[in-house]
């Protein structure tokens, strides 16, 4: 690999997709031949709380009605102050998330400075707009972003279309084949200003429930000690939550629901 | 057609040798040193936005002293070549050696080959697992590459400020005391150089997953205040 030297006109600046792109290790997705049967990833959700975001997702991965892996990780840090969740083809998704987080990185480096958040939301679009021939084919990738605003200092989240639609919300976000029950959920638990305590039980609740209806959706697995990834996003960074806390979350609420006597 | 006048070989290196040295000595110089964590790199620089030491991947650092449109080519070309390769294969194969190397046939290339040398001299830094893994680079303007050993000392008074470097050396001193070390061979002894003059970057072992933090602000004064 040389060392890339570029003419004044052909410098891709601080654009580290452009750069790949010029260098050929990126292949142009087309949307030519069958619809592929891939793994899929599924629910995920995100909520702002008093400190600033939550972001959430299941772990299980499935090829129609079977599961193809149940140690999937769907919510990834994209940099220090941000993070980002996948649904949608397992594959494409998480190469998606390694491009992007290079993005915030190399940009970062090259400027001397972080992208601001809606800079980062914009980056991530254009990602998703390069991956529109892909999706025709059924690599469909949703994606969720989170993140601290360090200029505004709140936490915000944005949801996306396959098509690169950003869409800014102001209380919580959901995606991925369960994400209707989630939503719910969130929608009837949300309050403003809600405790880290709170939220994150909230956002267990909204995955555990996506799970209860959605078979694509997987539930905690006590047996195998697979919880969902949680993270929270503030002022000190992406931070994910201990296997510990999210076991006893989630052993919280199926205490409750048993103590509720729901059939379960 | 014109017969151009013969020049010796040895004299067109010289003349060019000179060119670069000329041009590098004009701008202020910088030390690198190892410390307790892993390596701290001190310029002294007056700028706060024109930076001469920054950051290239999670284990390596770049400095330059020189001409800094020229210096701050190389470091993107870094960042670049860094990013890439850590992107085609993986994180863990991105190493300084190579990258140094790169650098070296670059200047090398410049040096013969085109109109004018170019006036930069360039440190590529990596921390390893443990402390003895820790390299320094140093490229000069002409692609030769040295392999450091503790401290590296790159600008126009690079001989003096070394001499001074090196007495009282130690590998591995704490970081508030790598940095007074390293300032005070830059300053000399007839002058004092200031917090605000100082640019300070470390590669630490206990910084994460992207060891470069930039130590400026309140946080340098509290270090050498």
């Amino acid at each position: 690999m040389n060392l890339p030297i570029f003419s004044t006109t052909e410098d891709p600046g601080p654009d580290f997709a452009r750069l790949a792109e010029q260098a050929g290790l990126v292949a142009q997705p087309t949307g030519d031949g069958d619809v592929l049967d891939l793994p899929h990833g599924t629910t995920c959700v995100a909520l702002r709380y008093a400190d600033g975001v939550i972001i959430a997702g299941d772990r299980r991965a499935t090829s129609g009605n079977l599961i193809s892996y149940r140690t999937m990780q769907k919510v990834f840090p994209s940099d220090r102050h941000s993070a980002v969740a996948i649904a949608g083809a397992a594959g494409p998704a998480v190469e998606m998330v390694r491009l992007f987080q290079l993005q915030l990185e190399h940009y970062e480096k090259v400027e001397g400075k972080e992208l601001s958040l809606d800079g980062k939301a914009r980056q991530l679009s254009g990602l998703l707009r390069q991956n529109l021939p892909a999706a025709r084919a059924g690599m469909v990738v949703v994606p969720l972003f989170a993140g601290y605003d360090r200029r505004q200092e709140v936490g915000r989240l944005f949801q996306f279309d396959v098509s690169g639609g950003t869409y800014e919300e102001l209380e919580y976000g959901v995606t991925g084949s369960g994400s209707i029950h989630a939503a719910t959920v969130l929608k009837l638990g949300y309050r403003a200003e809600q405790s880290r305590d709170d939220a994150i039980n909230l956002a267990i609740q909204a995955l555990y429930v996506a799970a209860d209806e959605d078979s694509a959706t997987g539930l905690p697995d006590f047996l195998r000690g697979l919880f969902p990834v949680v993270a929270t996003v503030t002022t000190d960074g992406y931070e994910q939550l201990e296997d510990d806390e999210l076991r006893e979350r989630s052993q919280a609420l199926v205490d409750e629901l048993v103590g509720r006597g729901l059939p379960s | 057609m014109s017969t151009p006048f013969y020049v010796a070989p040895e004299q067109v290196m010289k003349d060019r040798a000179d060119y670069a040295r000329k041009g590098i000595a004009r701008g202020r110089s910088l030390v690198a040193c190892t410390y307790e964590d892993g390596i701290v790199i001190v310029a002294e620089n007056p700028s706060n936005t024109l930076h001469k030491v920054s950051e290239i991947y999670d284990r390596i650092g770049f400095a330059g002293v020189g001409k800094y449109n020229e210096f701050d080519q190389l470091r993107i070309a870094g960042i670049r070549h860094a990013d890439m390769k850590g992107f085609n294969y993986s994180r863990l194969d991105v190493d300084a050696l190579s990258l140094a190397n790169q650098y070296a046939q670059m200047l090398g290339q410049t040096f013969t080959h085109e109109m004018k040398p170019m006036e930069v001299e360039i440190l590529v830094a990596e921390i390893g697992d443990e402390a003895e893994d820790d390299q320094l680079f140093h490229i000069l303007y002409d692609g030769t590459v040295y392999d450091r050993t503790g401290y590296a000392v790159l600008g126009g008074d690079a001989e003096a400020i070394a001499a001074r470097v090196d007495e009282g050396f130690e590998a591995r001193k704490d970081l508030a005391g790598a940095i007074k070390h390293s300032r005070d061979a830059l300053a000399g002894p007839d002058r004092e150089l200031p917090a605000g003059d100082l640019e300070v970057a470390a590669l630490g072992r206990s910084n994460g997953r992207r060891t470069f933090l930039r130590i400026e602000g309140q946080a340098l004064d509290a270090l050498v205040g």
